[in-house]
């Protein structure tokens, strides 16, 4: 009997297109657009100016406080401006823009591993590097990895659970990684495991990638302390309470973090990140991106650099669809549909759908049949029914008794609605009201 | 290129709708459909027909000019109304009885609390408790099943009924004389059943007397069972059902086999599977969460076997669920699902 996480959830159909696609690297764009927040938290301090010269892998942004995270030139060039642009979520961000010439990078990043052994490392050495290199989790969240691995005293990390599991239809992106780049996450593995003091860690995939868990577990044979647990196929596997849940059996209470039950998850893409920061002292330029959708010629999977346009990687996989309707960065569920191509590929980009335009309208939206079946696969165990109808009272103190902001935002309640209602649309609304009415509350106490 | 559309996640449905979900629960209602044909001929598809027809036109008629709605009669939900409401009717009923009743369900009990989701109580059953307050003698004439048979139907009472009268006729006994009763042959409610030709594979395959649709269990069980496997409706609300009714008349039952029924008579008779698959189940008169179905089918359970035994009628499911419909806000408001 596979594990998986008890409540809820759904199975969107997989359609992993670009399964059987190996990392292509993306050629160098003619210009890149580098948000200075990319990540939870402050945005980065831009330290370049309009007319600077910047190599790769220079910082051009410094980290302001302590959840925030640098931002480096993924490419070397002359910065054009530093402008508001818009990005996936539809807001204009400052950000940085350069004009590529040439590949030249900072003289300190190696091309090369260095020939040592995680246990050379200490582990301040290793959170120095990982926070340096500017590493936010790259499964989508982008909360800065340096914070994780550095948990609140009086807790204590136990295990760390990598997460492999992709549940996202149609994302291929760590299945890739997980597949050519086995050696270096058991070395990025051990790495994090020295700098959170564990014996214990746990790689989480689906078993849907049956290739990858049988790599993975013949890398880990031989290194104490690392295991690999097939999973369950099930959406929202991925979501860091569920892949908790699914490995330990433990429950992550309502507003607590993982380390409340000594867990610590990182994504395959973020420890790979930590190993290029640590054994390459390479800062987080680039990442694979998964190029997918139903009518695109190659679906494929690219090695980019951070702030590449997505219409390049559009280009590369044989260009847009003629029947496209909407264009997303990430997976179908969690995704966000983007303005236009010329949005650029961020830290926490993992895929971008192109989705023909049959399947891009939702339905109109009907009366609710109170089936329940919302109630059924809700992850977290709540009422989207409910949520939806107080959000659109705008009952904030109700909201709140009702767990609002236990929400992860899956989206399984919407995908299963009979009625086609937009549950996680009011809920979103909903959440993010109460979640400024308890900030509010919270500063006129202090 | 088109112009690209904007939308917040997810960006792709299950492809549920409400029209595969109703059409799917009528679907499941085919089996007892053919059974009710078999056992009562032409009459069950006459009381079938017009009842799901006027439904169908009643709704249509009050979205249209009452209500001035786009009419949305053909997402199944009106027309599972007649059809439930037939079957909770005998095949001997006057048409324009039929017709009254389908008002009521759509016109009173759906309609004028705002259509499809916003009923506090089931449609079809507040049709039927409707007839059967306003028409009591229509409404309990139960031919006994004569297919397509010729010859005049021949009417005959419900085994409920049957075992009503039976109770009622003990207690009389026992109140006239002490003496008499202590003479008479001691009576088991199967001995009373068998003296009047019923046995249990006739009640479970719907050879009885009783309304259209409630006589063959096991085309319900099997409608129950497509519905279960095409994941319409969850197994709860049926099951909590089932296991009350038989654990609370089992304790009658052991505690007084002469003056009560079995578990499995309770289970078999009436309106019990009907009610418990088809019409407590229905989505919008039924609580949300696992723990709260569990609730309502409890209540059900126990208020039809305290209607069956001790009320003054034979049958107790209709108005078990009406109760339990009126509870089922109250039971979402306190039974919330397992939080993670």
């Amino acid at each position: 009997m596979l594990k998986t996480f008890k409540i809820g959830g759904v199975h969107p159909p997989e359609n992993k297109l670009s399964a059987g696609e190996a990392i292509v690297t993306l050629p160098l764009p003619e210009q890149v657009i580098i948000p200075l927040s990319q990540h939870i938290g402050a945005p980065a301090v831009p330290t370049v100016k309009k007319g600077d010269h910047v190599k790769a892998g220079q910082v051009i942004g410094q980290a302001a406080g302590f959840i925030s995270a640098n931002i480096h030139s993924s490419v070397s060039g002359t910065v054009v401006n530093i402008e508001a642009v818009t990005d996936a979520s539809g807001y204009p961000r400052p950000s940085v823009i350069i004009q590529v010439e040439g590949d030249e990078w900072e003289e300190s990043i190696l091309q090369e591993a260095e020939k040592k052994q995680p246990s050379d490392y200490t582990k301040e050495e290793i959170i120095k590097a990982i926070n340096a290199a500017g590493i936010v989790g790259m499964g989508g969240a982008t909360f800065p990895t340096q914070v994780k691995l550095s948990p609140p005293p009086g807790n204590k990390a136990e295990v760390l659970i990598v997460n492999g599991v992709e549940c996202e239809p149609y994302l291929t992106a760590d299945h890739r990684l997980m597949l050519e780049h086995g050696e270096e996450l058991m070395t990025g593995i051990q790495l994090i495991k020295r700098a959170l003091g564990v014996e214990r860690a746990v790689i989480g995939i689906e078993n849907n990638k049956p290739d990858a868990i049988t790599h993975l577990k013949q890398l880990a044979a031989g290194i104490p302390g690392v295991e690999v647990c097939p999973l369950k196929v099930k959406y929202p596997q991925g979501g860091e309470k569920q892949l908790i849940k699914a490995v330990t059996g433990k429950s992550v209470p309502s507003g607590g973090l993982p380390i409340a039950v000594g867990a610590v998850v990182q994504n395959v893409g973020t420890v790979y990140a930590v190993y290029e920061a640590v054994m390459k002292h390479k800062p987080l330029v680039e990442r694979v991106v998964t190029v997918t959708g139903k009518s695109v010629k190659k679906p494929g999977n690219y090695l980019c650099r951070i702030g590449t346009p997505i219409a390049r990687l559009i280009e590369a996989a044989g260009g847009m669809p003629e029947d496209t309707g909407k264009v997303i960065s990430g997976g179908p569920m969690m995704g966000k549909a983007v303005t236009s191509t010329d949005i650029a590929v961020t830290k926490g980009t993992s895929g971008v759908l192109l989705m023909p335009e049959s399947e891009s309208q939702r339905l109109p939206y009907r009366n609710c049949i109170r089936c329940g079946k919302c109630v059924d696969v809700c992850p977290m165990g709540l009422e989207p029914y409910h949520l939806m109808l107080l959000a659109g009272e705008n009952m904030l103190e109700a909201l709140e008794e009702e767990h609002v902001m236990d929400c992860i935002e899956c989206g399984s309640c919407m995908y299963t609605c009979p009625a086609h209602r937009p549950l996680l649309d009011l809920i979103r609304l909903g959440k993010n009201r109460t979640g400024q009415m308890i900030r509010a509350r919270k500063a006129a106490k202090n | 290129m088109s112009k690209l559309t904007i939308s917040l996640s997810p960006h792709v449905h299950g492809g549920d709708s409400i029209e595969k979900n109703m059409y799917g629960v009528l679907i499941a209602l085919v089996p007892a459909f053919i059974c009710s044909v078999v056992f009562f001929g032409w009459g069950a598809i006459t009381v079938t027909a017009v009842s799901v027809a006027a439904c169908l036109i009643f709704e249509y008629l009050i979205q249209k000019y009452l209500l001035r709605q786009k009419p949305t009669i053909w997402d199944g939900s009106a027309m599972i109304t007649g059809v439930l409401l037939a079957f909770n009717l005998p095949v001997s009923i006057p048409l324009w009885i039929v017709v009254i009743g389908a008002l009521v369900a759509i016109g009173v009990a759906k309609m004028s609390f705002g259509g499809l989701g916003n009923n506090i109580f089931n449609p079809a059953l507040v049709g039927r408790v409707f007839l059967l307050i306003s028409f009591p003698v229509q409404m309990t004439t139960w031919p006994t099943p004569q297919g397509f048979a010729t010859t005049d139907a021949v009417t005959g009472a419900t085994p409920l009924a049957i075992l009503k009268a039976a109770m009622a006729e003990s207690e009389a006994d026992a109140a006239s004389s002490a003496t008499a009763m202590a003479e008479q042959a001691p009576r088991t409610m199967s001995e009373i059943l068998s003296s009047q030709g019923i046995s249990m594979s006739d009640m479970i395959y719907g050879n009885i007397g009783g309304s259209l649709g409630e006589v063959a269990a096991i085309a319900l069980l099997l409608g129950f069972a497509y519905m279960l496997i095409r994941r319409i409706i969850t197994w709860h609300i049926p099951v909590a059902i089932f296991a009350t009714v038989i654990v609370f008349s089992g304790i009658l039952n052991l505690a007084d086999p002469e003056q009560f029924a079995g578990p499995l008579f309770h289970l078999f008779s009436g309106g019990l599977m009907l009610g418990a698959i088809f019409m407590a189940t229905d989505y919008v008169t039924s609580p949300m969460s696992h723990k709260g179905m569990w609730i309502y089918g409890v209540g059900i359970g126990l208020l039809t076997v305290i209607i069956r035994v001790f009320g003054a009628y034979p049958e107790g499911m209709s108005f078990a669920i009406l109760i339990m419909n009126g509870f089922t806000p109250l039971i979402n408001r306190y039974c919330k699902p397992k939080r993670f």
